[in-house]
């Protein structure tokens, strides 16, 4: 019996059982504190849909061998150009979302491509690099945002160059897979379309993952020099990788913003890749191995503990800025404490 | 009397894998000074149970195991091998565990260094204390010597041959004092049989000054020549335990297998010189760290079995690995009067060359990856096999892949519990048996084996070896042996050439004379035939 126990927590991995166990601990205290669950569930499902892309884009880039992809923020920015172009083009609705995607792509597979012949030239350290590469490109585009000749005002400041910090998306698609079919129960909200929206771009990977070119990949990550005596080129497939974990990330933060409300330029997609590795490894992963399913505890467990600790901590710490404060604990905790379990669950 | 008690009992050792009982009831007896020898097919639980003694982390990240630990008498808990090793046990892995970047001194003393003497050194806290490098390069030569071994001791472990780790292996365990018990896992298997003989002549030796020795191997003519006891496991269950007086090679092949062995074929010996030339090497060099090939030349034809042989550290491994573009090479290779473009493993792959790597964890395996995907993934990438196209997408044939690995595990006994277990969970034998598989799906016209039996029981050996012939007579493949084991090349090889300081010293039939070999091997053998023409 102890045995069986012994083996299901080396199974399911003791930093999971840490992570659930906390989860639990807070809803009981939000019970407690009579928030309202069905709330807290509605807005972890939205969390999980809005983060679940970006957490999907760590999938490639740990199965190619380069290990967690903190360079995300690359692939971010590529997003926000494609996010800004459908808006010059003055496009709404789902037009709008798809035109913002299909634009990003290709900008994505050329940052992707360069950023992947980077990374070969640095292997052992990729994820050093990987973090600086995107916090150097963050800083660069900070400068880009400012002479980019986009005209329109929804984007542009009206005196002054450059654009602005934060671009609304009400006039343009806002919510609009959140609401695409979005099922009520009573206080319960379901977001369908972002659900699904999610589930399909998983189902994609997990076919690219079966494919020729994702099973060479795999191998690649894997054992590199089984891979070459397999008569495959490591680099090659290590730049595919890192293209694909790009495009998500062009994508993921496409569907975030949609979600949000809101394009957020110039600092805000800097730490965005530190909370999509601490999803995927809070979902099981490691920094060589990491499936689909990864991706979905992972983001769900992620996000609900951020979710449900930021009305509990209200509710402890009347004073405003505390409970701000202890969000950030929080989150950054969470983080760190994945960080840690980098090794994972074996 | 110390000497006439057990240091070591184990104790109905019973252990589970997975809700799969590998071992069950195992007793096991060793006194003081005594070689015993522990026999066992591929899987039968020789490796687990030495992992049990040693503490091993895989062991009780299983769920550990039942019965009972004994050392001099005493009830002994083992929970790491760091215990183990304070305990007196040392182990010399069948897999190896030498830190690649560090020197072979290094490796030697890990964990042991020896501080220097002086007056400053000693007031030091001690992880800021000197190392005394001077001393320990002296011991780490004491413990090489011992073994009869001649590289240098400062020289970095990464890139060493298969055949010097084992012995760098056994010198580090060789090297610690107050050890009692020494564990042998199959440590003469990567190595040839001159080698070998040194190590048996330093076992004994070890064991005379008291320590008791385990001593795992396939080869039963070393059993017969350094063992006191046999203890024969088989599927997990104890069979006996035997003197060895009372044993012969035969009785003890049966009870490891449960059935009668039949002796090897004996391959028909035939004239090849005649044939088109397969492969010709001309000027052939490869840049193998410690099997260096130098300016090689070697004609071989088609449809024979050419045999490789050599001392560890010759060059005889290089070949194989730089044919097939791992290792750089350069020089001039012709395959069927082509030049093949070096230095590119898939090129050498699309020539319908196949290779089975010697260094089976390293470059043979996925060990996280099912044993089907093992066997299909080379010829899924290089040939397209195992594919379902659809435009310019592609997705695996899951149920070709099943069937086609079904019928590999069947073909070559592969024991496992599926197709789907991943490789890291199999004995070694078995896992070199996928490595054969994999090879073999690719349908090569010529095959490049190094080292096949390394590590594979008996039955298991003649299966590859029947295997090997049948793919030679039946399909006409070109096959390239390169083996340790000169018995082995000699009872299924037409030619057997023998590599010395990276050129063919010469090559030879299987039933030339020992004494042609033998000076071969030493590369006397073209000095002593050009003193006897003048
Ligand atoms: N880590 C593991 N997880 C699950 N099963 C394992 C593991 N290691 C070994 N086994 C299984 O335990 C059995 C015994 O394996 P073991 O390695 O002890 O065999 P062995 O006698 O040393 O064989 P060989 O001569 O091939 O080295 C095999 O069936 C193997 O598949
Ligand atoms: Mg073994």
């Amino acid at each position: 019996m102890r045995n069986k126990l012994h083996v299901f927590i080396k199974q399911f991995g003791l930093p999971r059982i840490i992570i659930v166990s906390f989860l639990l601990s807070l809803c009981v205290l939000a019970i407690i504190y009579n928030l309202s669950i069905a709330g807290l569930l509605s807005d972890t499902l939205v969390r999980t849909g809005m983060h679940g892309v970006l957490v999907l884009a760590m999938v490639p880039g740990i199965l190619c061998g380069i290990g967690l992809n903190f360079g995300l923020p690359l692939g971010i920015l590529c997003g926000l150009i494609g996010g800004l172009i459908s808006i010059e083009l003055d496009l709404v609705g789902f037009t709008a979302l798809f035109t913002a995607i299909l634009v990003s792509i290709p900008i994505a597979v050329v940052v992707g491509w360069g950023y992947g012949i980077l990374l070969n030239k640095v292997k052992g350290s990729e994820m050093m690099v990987a973090t600086y590469a995107g916090f150097s490109a963050v800083s660069l585009m900070s400068i880009g945002w400012m002479i980019l000749p986009f005209k329109s005002d929804e984007i542009a400041w009206i005196i002054g160059g450059g654009l602005r910090t934060t671009i609304t998306l009400t006039e343009r698609y806002d919510k609009i897979l959140n609401n695409f079919a979005a099922i009520n129960i009573g206080n319960l909200t379901i977001p369908t379309g972002l659900l699904l929206f999610l589930i399909t771009m998983n189902f994609i990977v997990w076919i690219i993952l079966r494919s020729k070119a994702g099973i060479a990949m795999k191998a690649v990550g894997d054992n590199p020099r089984f891979a070459t005596a397999s008569g495959l080129n490591v680099n090659k497939y290590r730049i595919f990788g890192a293209i694909l974990s790009t495009v998500l990330g062009a994508i993921g933060i496409i569907v975030y913003s949609q979600s949000f409300g809101f394009i957020q330029l110039y600092q805000a997609p800097m730490f965005m890749g530190f909370s999509a590795v601490a999803a995927i490894l809070i979902g099981g992963a490691t920094v060589k191995k990491a499936s689909i399913s990864h991706v979905f505890i992972g983001t769900f467990l992620f996000q609900g503990l951020l979710v449900v600790a930021l009305p509990v901590a209200n509710k402890m710490l009347t004073e405003g800025s505390l409970a701000e404060i202890t969000r950030i604990i929080v989150s950054n905790g969470i983080i760190l404490y994945a960080l840690t379990q980098v090794g994972g669950g074996e | 009397m110390k000497s006439q008690q057990y240091v070591l009992k184990m104790n109905n050792i019973s252990k589970e894998y997975y809700g799969t009982r590998v071992l069950n009831n195992i007793n096991l007896e060793i006194k003081a000074g005594e070689i015993h020898a522990l026999l066992g097919e591929n899987g039968a639980g020789k490796s687990t149970l030495m992992n049990i003694l040693f503490g091993m982390s895989v062991i009780h990240s299983t769920g550990g195991f039942q019965g009972e630990i004994e050392l001099e008498g005493n009830k002994v808990d083992i929970h790491s091998p760091l215990q183990a090793m304070n305990l007196g046990i040392g182990m010399v892995h069948q897999e190896f565990m030498l830190i690649p970047g560090y020197t072979i001194t290094e490796n030697i003393k890990l964990n042991r260094e020896l501080i220097k003497k002086d007056f400053m050194n000693r007031l030091m806290p001690a992880p800021l204390k000197q190392i005394d490098f001077d001393e320990m390069n002296k011991e780490a030569r004491k413990a090489l010597d011992t073994l009869d071994i001649g590289i240098e001791e400062w020289v970095k472990v990464a890139g060493l041959p298969v055949g010097y780790m084992q012995f760098i292996e056994i010198a580090r365990e060789i090297d610690k004092q107050n050890i009692k018990v020494l564990v042998f896992d199959e440590p003469t298997a990567v190595l040839t049989e001159s080698e070998a003989e040194n190590l048996l002549k330093a076992m004994k030796k070890i064991a005379s000054t008291g320590i008791a020795i385990i001593f795992i191997t396939h080869r039963l003519d070393e059993v017969m020549e350094v063992a006191d006891n046999i203890t024969i496991l088989r599927d997990g269950q104890f069979i006996t335990r035997k003197n060895k007086a009372d044993t012969n090679v035969f009785e003890m092949a049966e009870l490891m297998v449960g059935r009668q062995i039949e002796s090897m074929v004996q391959h028909d010996v035939k004239d090849y010189d005649n044939q088109p030339v397969s492969i010709s090497l001309k000027g052939f060099n490869v840049a193998m760290p410690g099997e260096e090939v130098r300016n090689l030349n070697l004609d071989i034809y088609q449809g024979e079995i050419l045999g490789i042989g050599g001392l560890a550290g010759q060059g005889k491994i290089g070949i194989a690995n730089g044919i097939m573009g791992l290792y750089p090479a350069w020089g001039e290779v012709l395959i069927n009067g082509q030049p093949l473009t070096l230095n590119n493993p898939k090129e050498s792959i699309k020539r319908n060359l196949a290779f089975v790597s010697e260094d089976r964890r390293g470059v043979g395996l996925l060990l996280d990856t099912s044993i089907e995907m093992n066997i299909a993934i080379t010829a899924m990438q290089n040939k397209d096999k195992f594919i379902k196209k659809y435009g310019l997408f592609s997705q695996k044939n899951h149920s070709e892949i099943r069937k086609h690995a079904l019928e590999m595990i069947q073909k070559l006994d592969i024991r496992c519990i599926g197709p789907e277990q991943i490789t890291r969970r199999l004995s070694g034998g078995n896992q070199q048996k996928v490595c054969i598989a994999r090879a073999l799906t690719l349908d090569p016209m010529i095959l490049l084996v190094s080292e096949p039996t390394r590590g594979i029981d008996i039955g298991a050996k003649k299966l590859v070896l029947d295997t090997l012939i049948k793919l030679n007579k039946e399909l006409g493949i070109t096959i390239i042996i390169t083996s340790s084991e000169l018995a082995e090349l000699r009872s299924i090889c037409h030619r057997i050439a023998i590599v010395s300081e990276g050129k063919i010293e010469g090559i030879l039939k299987p039933d030339d004379s020992d004494t042609d070999y033998g000076l071969m091997m030493s590369g006397e053998y073209n000095k002593l035939k050009s003193k006897e023409v003048i």
